[in-house]
């Protein structure tokens, strides 16, 4: 356990933390889109749970920009945090991005953090 | 050898029977003994895996020719559309090697030595075996026209024929098929999927599909072919392939011809025996390896199962009967006792859309039976059963066009169930008032076979639901497999699921999702006594969990067919279109749709329209509810579209909503010389009446000013005719996947009726439907059916008529465009951004591209 948590710990200094938006410019219980340098990261105010996500916007299906407009909620019951695209509601994980329809994808997730009213995405 | 066999006599044949555990012994070393399967088709697949499931004292070893494992050849004109090679597998490699099976991919076997018990094949592997099967199935019969070896001319086959058809495809305008049968009409098909306008179909026989339905059947299915834009040619023989290397032309015995750049030849298949004639085991005059009833062959160690089997003269072209020989041979191996005794051929496929069925025998005739024939070119159906001389029993029958009683005809021939007075109500349905409970399948005897691909009984799915308490579909699939092959029987096993439940005293409900135990109805009810306002406070109540996409826009939905707030208010648990109050297309852009209520709109507003989108550089289609619809609308730019419409009198039309969408009108009385009664003033009129009302699904309606019926009214949810008296109400149409026409609610009656009917019918439906149910399908599954809801609607039988007239009149009263709430809102409009932390970008990752003068959305990548 104490060899994980500094491997968590090194690879925190490494994260560059990219102020996103304010709290508010998200919805409650739903998603926005940032764009940072030309990537498109969808974030995702999970009021109920008082949780942040973030993921690619890209929808790796069809590949469109859409997660981000897409339905928030959990699934099994161990309550984990999902997305549906609003294309055809393939579903991912928000913790570990993979897809949960029974494909093979998995998208990309970042870490949040929010600071006085500020979110922040951490870019590896 | 011969020493352990014993004779039987067995339907005046002749069997000597062998014992199979003397030759184990004889053949027992220390290790497993080895079954090595000669082909790696879905026979094949379903041998190793029934092998595995009952023993694991063999050691497996497969040779397939081709590149891939095992593919469903059923399903494989899908490959056509869209579905891949790994879609169609049966298992993954994977399974082979989980399962201890050795698979030789691309490794044909070239020889069998009988006398040292070995296999030779193409990469030089010398493999030994105890047990020898032979699944190597059948390749097309290619008849010996000249010309046949030209480039252009295919069998369709193996998906390796696929690619290259897809090739050629490509390049070809005009194409045929030879062979009118199943595959035949599967591979024309493929042809109109890839392109190619009314491809030909050439047919030897006077009918098609010869082996399954008679004269009127083809000549019914013909007819459907025709309207989808298959040529059809029957009793034409083809004499010769024309051109130089490609072919250009088929030449026919009766001197006409047709140009053609592209043939396809399905022209039934041959069994593939040079193996098994190489080697000596003993085969048909016309192809087939011989077998008993234990699917061994004349040499008692090598077994042939599928369609290069013979059994009593009989190839078997199907899937389920070589399964059957599969669970056969497996059998033996293991020396249970199960024995081959021929195999039922009804089959029930979906050809093009079509229903075609026949089932026990569909070609007896009289005096050896009755038959009873509906023969309807109106609807394109035709139906004949076959009835036993003393009206006793069902012999068999055929259907085409519509094939939903196949299963319970099917049952009623299998099991001898002594026939109703009326048997005509077997095709005809139910004439009388009462409608038909849906308790069909309940009433089979318990060893009916329900899935005959997998041989699944009525009594296994029972014990499954009542013993193993497994009460979904995807359960008794896994635990039964029934259902998993063909599909057929699907609709079956469900009744069954809920047949037996109900008589287990379980109450059978549809809840909404993991979060919430509740049907619908019960939700909305419990929402409404409770006075539920938002979605969190519903599913801290009477949920559980988060929440997700089933459940949201449900409650959403629920929430707005209460109290009609403005849905923006609660967006993220609205579905993505209701989120934005626009359509969201492909690539992420959406369309726009104002209301054009009964379709009538004034030059002016036409006008308004094109330079809306022209500025905003839209995409214009009119719709098929008399709408104009603007596709290619960036996020950001929408509430500035809406603005600008709302400026010029249109409000929102609710295209994104499951909503009322439109109410169709012809012109009617003002203009049309035939017109009763103003068409178009009353489709406004309802159209205004029950606008932006959220419902279970989305809502159709229109209205006809005469029985011409200009406005399609009766495939609508409701649909109102002019009659001479006043107007006729129709209720619960379809259009969609599966059409379905309106009916007759109540005749001749004045238009305050007419709204009132309509006020109770909407409510009730909104009310009381699944989600996502349209109004047919609402109705069909009703118990009791239209007589019930005639009952409810028009004679207030359940005293909740006051009731849903007031409810409807709050929901007309609360009206608001809702896009006129955005646009006035600087708080909401904010909302409508791409980017966040930049709202002036667009989405860069849109494109368009030019099409026919407009632009068009990038295709998916």
């Amino acid at each position: 356990m104490i060899i994980n948590t500094d491997i968590e710990l090194q690879a925190e200094a490494s994260i560059e933390w990219f102020l996103a938006c304010n709290e508010e410019d998200v919805p409650e219980n739903g998603g926005a889109c940032i764009d940072y340098k030309g990537e498109q990261i969808a974030i995702f105010n999970f009021t109920r749970r008082k949780e942040w996500y973030a993921t690619q916007n890209l929808c790796p299906h069809k590949q469109q920009m859409a997660l981000s407009r897409g339905m928030i909620g959990s699934a099994g019951e161990s309550c984990e945090p999902k997305v549906a695209c609003p294309f055809h509601k393939k579903t991912f994980s928000l913790l570990s991005g993979e897809c949960a329809s029974g494909e093979d994808y998995t998208i990309k997730t970042y870490p949040v953090k929010l600071s006085a009213g500020q979110v922040f995405i951490g870019i590896q | 050898m011969l020493l352990n066999t014993e004779i039987i006599y067995y339907k005046s044949h002749i069997y000597i029977l062998f014992d199979l555990n003397a030759l184990k012994t004889e053949n027992m070393t220390t290790t497993k003994p080895a079954v090595v399967i000669i082909g790696n088709g879905m026979v094949s697949y379903k041998f190793c895996e029934k092998l595995i499931a009952k023993s694991s004292n063999f050691e497996i070893i497969v040779f397939g020719e081709e590149s891939r494992p095992a593919y469903d050849r059923v399903h494989l004109s899908e490959y056509f559309n869209g579905k891949s090679a790994e879609d169609l597998s049966m298992s993954p490699l994977t399974w082979y090697a989980d399962n201890g099976i050795h698979l030789h991919l691309n490794d044909p076997v070239q020889e069998i030595n009988r006398e040292e018990k070995t296999v030779h094949t193409l990469k030089g592997i010398n493999q030994h075996y105890d047990y020898l099967i032979l699944a190597t199935g059948s390749s097309a019969f290619v008849p010996d026209i000249p010309g046949v070896e030209k480039q252009g001319v295919f069998v369709y086959r193996t998906i390796e024929d696929l690619d290259l058809i897809l090739a050629y495809a490509a390049n070809a305008k005009e194409a045929a098929v030879i062979g009118g049968g199943l595959l035949g009409l599967e591979a024309a098909k493929a042809l109109i999927d890839l392109g190619i306008k009314e491809p030909h179909v050439i047919e030897f026989a006077p009918r098609l599909m010869p082996r399954q339905i008679d004269q009127a059947g083809s000549k019914m299915l013909q007819m459907k072919l025709n309207e989808l834009g298959l040529r059809i040619h029957l009793n034409k023989s083809t004499s010769r392939i024309g051109g130089e290397d490609k072919i250009d032309a088929l030449h026919f015995a009766d001197d006409t011809q047709i140009h053609v750049d592209m043939l396809i030849i399905s022209a039934g298949i041959r069994p593939r025996d040079e193996l098994a004639q190489l080697s000596g085991l003993k085969t048909g005059t016309r192809g087939g390896v011989v077998v008993n009833d234990y699917m061994q062959t004349s040499d008692e160690s090598i077994f042939a199962i599928g369609e290069c089997a013979l059994h009593e003269g009989m190839i078997y072209g199907l899937v389920a009967p070589g399964y059957e020989m599969a669970d056969v041979a497996v059998n033996t191996l293991c020396d249970s006792e199960k024995s081959f005794s021929g195999y039922d051929m009804s089959t029930k496929l979906k050809l093009i859309g079509i229903d075609v069925a026949s089932f026990g025998d569909p070609f007896i005739a009289e005096p050896d039976c009755r038959s009873i024939v509906m023969d309807d070119s109106h609807k394109g159906v035709y139906k004949r059963i076959n009835i036993s001389n003393d009206g006793k029993h069902l012999l068999g029958g055929i259907l085409v066009g519509d094939a939903t009683s196949y299963n319970m005809l099917l049952q009623t021939v299998k099991n001898n169930i002594i026939l109703p007075p009326n048997p005509e109500d077997l095709i005809l349905g139910s004439r009388g008032e009462s409608a038909n409970d849906g308790s069909g399948a309940m009433s089979l005897p318990d060893d009916a076979l329900i899935c005959s691909c997998e041989s699944v009984s009525k009594g296994a799915i029972l014990h499954a639901v009542k013993e193993d308490h497994i009460t979904t579909l995807d359960g008794i699939k896994k635990c039964t497999k029934a259902g998993t092959c063909c599909g057929g029987c699907v609709p079956m096993v469900k009744d069954l699921i809920a047949g037996s439940l109900k008589e287990s005293g379980i109450y059978v409900k549809n809840v909404i999702c993991e979060h919430f135990n509740y049907s619908r109805q019960e939700l909305l009810d419990v929402i409404k006594i409770n006075n539920v306002k938002i979605y969190d406070e519903a599913l801290d109540h009477f949920g559980k969990g988060d929440g997700c996409e089933t459940c949201k826009p449900v409650v959403a939905s629920i929430l707005s067919s209460l109290w009609n707030d403005v849905i923006v208010k609660q967006a993220p648990t609205q579905d993505s279109n209701d989120r934005y109050l626009a359509n969201i297309q492909k690539g992420g852009t959406y369309s726009v749709v104002p209301r054009i209520p009964g379709g009538e709109i004034t030059p002016d507003k036409l006008i308004i329209l094109g330079q809306i989108a022209k500025k905003y550089a839209l995409y214009t289609k009119i719709t098929g509810g008399q709408r104009i619809d603007m596709f290619g609308a960036h996020v950001n730019d929408l509430p500035d579209i809406w603005e600008e419409l709302i400026d010029a009198g249109f409000e929102s039309g609710h295209a994104y909503g499951k909503a009322l969408r439109t109410v169709k009108s012809c012109v009617g009385s003002t203009w049309c010389r035939f017109g009763l009664h103003d068409s178009v003033s009353f489709a406004i009129e309802i159209e205004e009446r029950y606008r932006g009302i959220r419902a279970p699904h989305k809502i159709k309606g229109g209205v006809s000013g005469c029985v011409r019926e200009c406005a399609e009214a009766q495939s609508k949810d409701f649909g109102i005719i002019a009659t001479e008296k006043g107007w006729n109400l129709y209720i619960c149409g379809n259009g969609g996947s599966k059409p379905q026409h309106a009916q007759l609610l109540a005749s001749d009656i004045d238009k305050e009726t007419c709204i009132k009917y309509i006020d109770r019918f909407l409510m009730f439906y909104i009310k009381t439907a699944d989600p996502l149910t349209r109004t047919a399908t609402w109705l069909n599954k009703m118990e009791g059916g239209l007589t019930y809801l005639k009952n409810v609607i028009l004679n207030d039988s359940i005293e909740i008529c006051g009731q849903l007239e007031t409810e409807m009149q709050g929901l007309v009263d609360s009206f608001h465009c809702e896009w006129k709430e955005v646009v006035t809102n600087p708080e909401l409009r904010k909302r409508f951004v791409h980017f966040v932390n930049a709202p002036e970008k667009k989405d860069p990752t849109v494109e368009f591209d030019t099409f026919r003068t407009q632009i068009k959305a990038k295709d998916w990548l």
